[in-house]
């Protein structure tokens, strides 16, 4: 009885990412004018990044130091020859006509980043991604419509020149990506690691990390490429990922009608959930490149890059394989744990003060967290200190205080700091562990309740839990846990 | 050498609005200075290296410090127009219109 279903053609999505990241410098690429965001318009402006004339342009050493690091975090080799060209386009976010990028010798290529998938079971499925190129470039200005930019009476635009002149780096991915969630985890890893570095917030909000994506789908099994669309305007990593999902099965769903996918820019509509056509016109993207005559040609001499080398950080895919590896924590833990620098390095203060990984892990993943969250707190300004909080673990691990004890003393010493030790001490918290001085309270609590007694050794053995309640409220909670319940069942038993 | 539909072309990326008589003499204008430039080929150069630039210095670059402009007035002045609404605060420029 079953009918012949035709053969479904698979299909697969070909993704690369464009992904500019602004840097944490204190100035603009080739001036000395501010780069803090949220400035009143047009503060942080000058005669360079202005463009006006008779001015020159210098590189901003710390530009190129970050773009360095970011080029060696990312696996690349750096240029032993790389210079500045200008990207000749029209339009007011743009003061001089033209943006000061780089075109044929970029400071950094041929890299590659890992980027690591948990399933629901928290296995890892790991990928490398190929990273094309990173250049160094700066950002343009921003245009303000005065009301609705889609009123038709308005006759003019508003232009804020704070932003250009910013520096950024652009990187370019390898199109190895092949679906949403692979390209929003390749974007955090980026994020992770401007963040290890120090050279990038990687705020999403306020546009310190843009992706752009490119995205083609084509049958399973053939070699050529589908037709190339470009997304713009994902503000959040889930945002990526739905607008990627979204774009793959429209794309299949026009070939499957039988339409033809036409090369364009999408423009993704959070609100709405889809990608919509921002039709540009042919023959804009003609830049017109050629070297910028303003600046000079950059040769990072050997020395130099190996001291640049040298500062980087254990990287975050590092410290995720070093923590699983080393350390036995589970994929999942290493990957939560290594997601900001400042709480893996608190971690690692923590097991080395003597703490076990996996009980610092806990505590930190769970208890200081949340912790941090409800005060708005970083962990760096936490009053409890890593070794305070490997103190608490080993008091608990040798039995000298309950779990519970822990939990109940870690509001204190999240607020206050200071030694976990003397806080218990003062509290007289110290786990009784003394097997005569539970015996006796067991006996007392047994005498005091003599019909749940009867019950219980009339077969009611849910009542165990009671018994134990009483002899923590007689103990004020500090006997040990283990060794009350054994001595208590050994005591109704009879 | 360019002809009429690279000037055409070259022009409106420009936003140039370039009149056909313009068009024209610029056309012979800028192949009288590729011309000129097309002499350099005379010149053998089978063995020098490909360069970007004339002066033969790499790394100039400037510390990361913060020397605020302070002509912020001058330069909004010195624009076209600028933004009366808004306190000043802005470049005024003509309305950007969208590709569609």
């Amino acid at each position: 009885m079953t009918a012949a279903t035709p053969v479904k053609t698979q299909y697969e999505a070909i993704i690369g990412l464009e992904t500019h990241c602004q840097l944490s410098t204190e100035t603009k690429i080739f001036s000395t004018s501010s780069t803090l965001f949220g400035s009143d318009p047009n503060t942080n402006i000058d005669p360079v990044c202005m463009g006006l004339p008779g001015t020159l342009p210098v590189l901003n050493q710390k530009v190129l130091e970050y773009a360095v690091k970011a080029g060696l975090a990312l696996n690349c080799q750096i240029a032993p020859y790389s210079k500045f060209d200008r990207k000749q386009y029209f339009y007011p976010d743009l003061p001089k006509n033209y943006q000061i990028s780089q075109f044929d010798l970029p400071i950094a290529e041929h890299g590659w980043l890992e980027i690591e998938i948990l399933d629901k079971e928290g296995n890892p499925s790991r990928k490398k991604i190929g990273v094309t190129r990173l250049h160094m470039e700066e950002d343009a200005g921003k245009l303000v419509h005065g009301g609705s930019d889609r009123l038709s009476g308005s006759t003019y635009s508003l232009v804020d020149y704070n932003r250009a002149g910013v520096p950024l780096v652009e990187i370019v991915s390898e199109p190895d990506i092949r679906s949403g969630v692979e390209a929003a985890e390749y974007a955090q890893e980026l994020r992770r690691i401007v963040r290890y570095l120090g050279v990038s917030d990687g705020n999403m909000q306020e546009g310190s990390l843009r992706c752009d994506v490119n995205i083609s789908v084509r049958p399973v099994g053939t070699e050529k490429f589908g037709t190339k669309v470009e997304i713009k305007n994902m503000n959040s990593f889930s945002a990526i990922q739905k607008a990627i999902d979204h774009e793959i099965e429209r794309q299949i769903a026009a070939i499957e009608a039988g339409e033809k996918i036409v090369q364009e820019t999408r423009l993704w509509e959070e609100g709405a959930q889809r990608t919509i056509s921002m039709r540009v016109k042919e023959g804009s993207s003609d830049y017109r490149y050629f070297p910028e005559p303003d600046l000079c040609a950059i040769e990072v001499a050997p020395a130099q890059l190996e001291e640049w080398r040298s500062q980087l950080p254990e990287l975050p895919a590092q410290k995720r394989h070093r923590y699983e590896s080393d350390l036995g924590l589970s994929p999942y833990d290493a990957r939560i744990i290594t997601d900001d620098r400042a709480i893996a390095e608190y971690f690692e203060a923590t097991i080395a003060a003597g703490a076990t990984p996996k009980l610092a892990a806990n505590w930190i993943m769970s208890d200081i967290s949340a912790y941090l969250n409800k005060e708005g707190l970083s962990i760096t300004q936490l009053p409890l200190k890593p070794d305070s909080l490997a103190e608490m673990i080993k008091l608990i691990e040798a039995n000298t205080i309950s779990n519970k004890i822990g939990k109940d003393i870690l509001p204190e010493l999240l607020k206050q700091g200071g030694s976990a030790k003397a806080l218990i001490e003062k509290k007289g918290l110290v786990q009784v562990s003394d097997p005569k001085v539970i015996e006796a309270a067991i006996d007392q609590v047994i005498a005091s309740f003599p019909s749940e007694l009867e019950k219980y050794r009339g077969g009611k053995k849910s009542l165990l839990g009671f018994f134990v309640g009483q002899v923590m409220k007689a103990t004020g909670g500090k006997a040990d846990p283990k060794l009350t319940n054994q001595l208590l069942q050994a005591k109704l038993e009879g | 050498m360019i002809d009429r539909e690279q000037v055409h072309k070259v022009a409106h990326l420009a936003r140039l609005d370039l009149t056909p008589a313009e068009e024209t003499q610029f056309t012979e204008q800028l192949n009288g200075i590729l011309g000129y430039f097309e002499q350099l080929s005379e010149l053998n150069t089978d063995d020098v290296q490909p360069t970007t630039r004339a002066i033969d210095v790499s790394n100039v670059t400037r510390p990361d410090r913060l020397e605020p402009c302070g002509d912020r007035e001058l330069i909004l002045e010195s624009a076209p127009d600028r933004d009366v609404n808004a306190q000043g605060d802005f470049f005024k420029v003509p309305k950007i219109m969208n590709a569609d």
